[in-house]
């Protein structure tokens, strides 16, 4: 009996450690694209992120609406046009990475996260460079790649395809505080 | 032994729920705290461009926008082949509009018509809205003036007030779904001078119109402008009655338009149309509008 109260409490403790979660609502998500005719500009800093350090996962949701556009006219476009927003209001991602990021130190580790990555109700495969750090009870994570509107079904007329970057370069930026 | 079951229960349920701790449960949690937060989901493009086709929309140029438009209409299309039913006469009203504020812009005009000049301030009363703000329909203000500058020598006694004339419309739009959009606007016009004292220098009107998207980038538009009855006696005035078809393409809007309203100003087709549908006194023509990001917020606006 007493062995089995045991197991029950190490396995409640090694859920908790393990779930030791980390989470944000004003995560950084911008996309920058940049042809001669069009500089496209685009910053969300309202993505909701949530990362499980002790199961290495994490999560990322944002809502299409919240992307601020240097051109009104171009955010307009953005939401009816292309992304849609009123269909598909979300675009997000669940992944897990390798490497180990202990509570203690503060260094900068560099990880791949591999996951799927939803928007305009495509779901595709990514992998993506990062990096991740503990400071002060925070996890802060960065990351930087490319992405390509049509992967996602999003279709650019051929009038205005050669004004917009054929290749979005998506930056990252999540500060989480303990959950 | 009974409380041996139950831990064994607690036991698989806790490990059940350890195994079900998956990254779908991570975005479930996130999607959960992204409801509660909510926020007001403000409705956008309600209509493509600032016109419907004659009659203005609740839509303004953002803050630090500058939107030009060329509205252009060819003479009646009954006109005969010698006219090219039309095509050889036109019509022709430059326009400037600019957002002082995301709620405030103002525009200014010159229509061939009468060699017309125009002014207008509009500001976005109610947007419509969901989520924390529940907004049925948008609501604009309009206040527009004009001044026809055309020298009549039979009429030497027109003078810049007897030129003038005022609009006052209150703009009420609904965007029903990402297709049909409807708009309403009670209308009140005022000429400070009249032909006849048969005349009536306050008018009043009904206008409608909308549109229904038949592509992402394409639209039908209609509207109707109802001039309550017997307020003009001496010509014949009819109703506006104007049928488009809206063509985006980037930061343009192109629309041609079918119509029988020569001028493209309010107190010229509400008030004073003279062509009639029936007769064919049709004028076809197009707007165009390109807009330009002039101020330094508007540009930098995503660095805020």
């Amino acid at each position: 009996m007493k062995k089995i109260f045991i197991f029950l409490i190490l396995l409640i403790n090694c859920h908790w450690a393990h779930s030791q979660q980390y989470m944000t609502r004003s995560g950084f998500i911008g996309f920058y694209g940049k042809t001669p005719m069009e500089d496209i500009r685009a910053e969300n800093k309202q993505v909701y992120a949530i990362i499980d350090a002790g199961h290495k996962e994490m999560a990322i949701t944002l809502l299409l609406k919240g992307f601020i556009f240097t051109k009104e006219l171009m955010q307009e476009h953005f939401n009816e046009n292309y992304v849609e927003s009123d269909k598909y209001p979300k675009a997000s991602f669940t992944g897990t990475y390798t490497i180990n990021v202990p509570p203690g130190s503060d260094s900068i580790y560099k990880v791949t996260i591999k996951g799927n990555m939803t928007l305009h109700n495509v779901t595709r495969p990514v992998e993506i460079p990062a990096t991740l750090q503990m400071q002060q009870g925070r996890l802060i994570g960065n990351a930087e790649f490319k992405m390509k509107p049509e992967d996602y079904n999003i279709s650019i007329p051929s009038i205005v395809r050669d004004k917009i970057a054929k290749e979005m370069n998506v930056v990252v930026k999540l500060d989480c505080n303990t959950k | 032994m009974l409380l041996k079951k139950v831990i064994c229960s607690l036991i698989i349920i806790i490990t059940i729920g350890e195994l079900h701790a998956q990254d779908s449960s991570l975005l479930k949690s996130l999607n959960d705290s992204m409801q509660t937060s909510g926020g007001v989901n403000y409705t956008t493009g309600t209509f493509k461009a600032l016109h419907i086709i004659n009659m203005q929309t609740i839509e303004a140029p953002g803050a630090g926008v500058l939107n030009f438009v060329i509205q252009h209409r060819f003479g009646q299309i009954n006109s005969g082949a010698y006219n090219l039913w039309g095509l050889d006469n036109a019509t022709l009203r430059l326009g400037l509009d600019y957002g002082i504020s995301p709620r405030l812009a103002v525009g200014v005009g010159r229509s061939s018509y009468e060699k017309t000049f125009d002014g207008y301030v509009k500001y976005k009363l109610l947007r419509q809205s969901t989520g924390e703000v529940n907004m049925p329909i948008s609501v604009s203000l309009l206040g527009s003036i004009t001044h026809f500058t055309q020298h009549y020598d039979d009429k030497p006694y027109l003078d810049a007030t007897y030129r003038t004339a005022y609009t006052a419309q209150l703009l009420i739009a609904r965007k029903f779904n990402r297709n049909i959009s409807f708009q309403l606007a009670p209308t009140f016009l005022h000429y400070n001078i009249v032909p006849t004292a048969d005349d009536k220098n306050n008018e009043f009107a009904i206008s409608a119109g909308g549109r229904v998207k038949i592509t992402k980038r394409m639209s039908i538009n209609a509207e109707y402008n109802y001039l309550l009855p017997n307020q003009v006696n001496s010509m014949d005035v009819y109703n506006s009655f104007s049928l488009g078809w809206d063509i985006e393409t980037g930061g343009h809007v192109f629309q041609l338009v079918f119509t029988n309203s020569q001028g493209m100003v309010e107190t010229q087709y509400i008030g004073r149309t003279m062509g009639k549908w029936g007769d064919g006194a049709i004028y076809f023509g197009f707007n165009i509008s390109r807009s330009f990001n002039i101020t330094k917020n508007a540009k930098n606006r995503a660095s805020w």
